[in-house]
């Protein structure tokens, strides 16, 4: 689980698979710094 | 009542030359990378009518193959090319880009489309030979002009080029010196959506046999945006279009809501319909120039042929209950609030179990979802995956959640409620509405019972917010009640308020005494 600890993330997430917001929800927990997220559309 | 669909039409038009000139991933790279090996190879790898034609996806998108029919095609489709294909379709057509250039002149009302006078001659007996072009759009084809002015309106005034096999046979020039809204650039993709947009109307007349005339509002749901300065999305294609194909006692309005827009629409109509506002209400929606040639890069780098080579367009007739076609049922639709979350549980949960929770069904109780039909040969070659099928999974995976289904049970439920994708990547194109003219026809040969459709749409490219869009509605078997049916009879009526006269006359009579 401190895999994530501290580290600066940059998070892009997926319309069709994980959105940006889900998958911040969970990096947050594992104690990350989201400095960048967004979705985006590959469609 | 619920209302009905009444048909369907769908149709492509083949614009090769349009990937290069108008598809934003080729004009981006000619701005950063001018000199890219992509742009060089990309002419080579375009294809040439008689392919796009042939190609299994695109037969199926105007509705010459089933898609249980195209499922039984060996993927990849891009390497088969099909002996029994035509231009058109029972749903459709694909429309050369020749002869779309003269319906974009058709669709023209500024004197903005010049198209050089060899290349009039040429095309404009075969545009005439098209069954659905009456004498009112014959009449709007201008004569041509010298090829001299077309380079000078290229060269000096910011028009937009139009071509032909590489050649410049024509351009689209600015309908104002600042303006940006009505640049070369922004009239030619609206010009290119209005066209789309009329071809598909005048398939769905024939398709429907309607009286254009009965048609009383067009909902468009392009995601192009037509306005000036000072009204930039001002609007109202649905009207301009409706009036290129004859619809003149229709009105119009826009309905934008990214690629979710036709499903939104269509949830507009019904309730226009149902509630007894209109009669007629049909939705319909050209495609895009932008997104041609979207993920060429990815294809031309694994050998593929340039895929996304044409340009989309439907149209679809929601009409009074008739007690046979398909109804939609405006009372259970699905939405994803502001509220929903963005987590794919959420969102499923938001589009698909909520409005089947209102009903007391199962995930398993719908026949077919409709949802994302995006053609996997262009979206896998470009590390977007299997859009159709990723959808399917998430129903399938929230359905063993709820203890619809049973986890062994997964894979079947996407191949036995669920489609392979088929439509171009044309955004709102591919969203839901590629199946509902197939819905209807296995709706009303009993193959199936019910359908539910899905669009979703990513409101956070436009930057206003980060959330994204979906809503759902639900197509079901016609229950044979028409609104004759169901409604007290007149005669019941009248004999109810004699009754109740008599009961009054005789109270007061009592009170009298």
């Amino acid at each position: 689980m401190d895999l994530l600890k501290g580290k600066k993330v940059i998070v892009v997430g997926d319309r069709d698979g994980v959105p940006g917001p889900a998958i911040d929800e969970c990096i947050k927990t594992a104690g990350a710094d989201i400095v960048f997220s967004s979705t985006e559309c590959f469609v | 009542m619920n209302s009905v669909i009444k048909g369907a039409s769908y149709i492509l038009a083949h614009t090769p030359d349009m990937v290069i000139h108008n598809g934003t991933t080729q004009t981006t790279e000619r701005i950063v990378n001018p000199g890219s090996e992509y742009l060089v190879e990309l002419p080579g790898k375009l294809r040439p009518y008689d392919d796009a034609m042939r190609y299994a996806p695109n037969q199926t998108y105007i509705g010459n193959l089933t898609p249980d029919e195209l499922s039984a095609v060996a993927a990849p489709w891009y390497e088969q090319k099909l002996e029994d294909a035509d231009r058109f379709g029972k749903m459709g057509e694909i429309m050369p880009q020749d002869e779309f250039y003269i319906l974009m002149q058709v669709c023209d009302a500024f004197d903005l489309v010049k198209l050089e006078k060899g290349f009039v001659e040429e095309v404009k007996p075969r545009f005439e030979q098209h069954p659905l072009m009456d004498e009112s759009i014959i009449a709007r084809i201008k004569g041509g002009v010298e090829q001299s002015e077309i380079d000078r309106a290229i060269g000096e005034d910011h028009a937009e080029g139009l071509y032909q096999d590489g050649k410049l046979v024509g351009y689209v020039k600015k309908s104002h010196d600042v303006d940006v809204n009505l640049s070369a650039h922004v009239i030619l993709e609206n010009l290119v959506s209005k066209a789309s947009c009329v071809l598909s109307l005048l398939h769905l007349t024939k398709n429907t046999g309607i009286d254009k005339a009965e048609v009383d509002l067009v909902i468009e749901c392009s995601e192009e945006a037509c306005g000036d300065m000072n009204q930039r999305g001002g609007g109202n294609m649905a009207k301009a279009a409706a009036e290129i194909a004859g619809f003149s006692s229709a009105s119009g309005a826009d309905v934008r809501a990214f690629c979710a827009a036709p499903v939104h629409a269509l949830i507009h109509a019904a309730a226009l319909v149902a509630s007894g506002t209109y009669d007629n209400v049909v939705v319909a929606a050209g495609g895009s120039t932008a997104k041609l040639g979207m993920n060429g890069k990815d294809h031309a780098k694994k050998g593929l042929p340039i895929l996304e080579d044409v340009v989309g367009g439907f149209a679809t007739l929601i009409s009074k209950n008739d007690g046979i076609n398909p109804e939609l049922l405006s009372a259970y639709t699905g939405k994803h609030t502001v509220g929903s979350g963005s987590s794919p549980q959420a969102v499923i949960t938001a589009l698909v179990t909520d409005p089947l929770d209102k009903m007391g069904l199962k995930i398993t109780d719908i026949d077919r979802y409709s949802v994302e039909m995006q053609n996997p040969d262009v979206t896998k070659p470009a590390g977007a995956g299997d859009v159709p099928l990723a959808n399917y999974k998430m129903i399938a995976a929230l359905g063993v959640k709820r203890g619809d289904l049973e986890r062994a049970q997964l894979n079947d439920f996407t191949t036995e409620h669920g489609m392979v994708g088929w439509a171009p990547t044309q955004g709102h194109i591919p969203s839901g509405v590629p199946y509902l003219g197939f819905a209807r026809e296995d709706i009303l040969s009993g193959k199936i019972e019910t359908c539910m459709v899905i669009g979703k749409g990513s409101l956070f490219l436009g930057r206003m917010t980060n959330l994204f869009d979906g809503v759902s509605f639900i197509i079901r078997k016609n229950s044979g009640e028409t609104e004759q049916t169901s409604a007290v009879p007149e005669e019941q009526i009248k004999s109810l308020i004699a009754d109740a006269m008599r009961n009054l006359a005789a109270s007061l009579a009592g009170e009298g005494r």
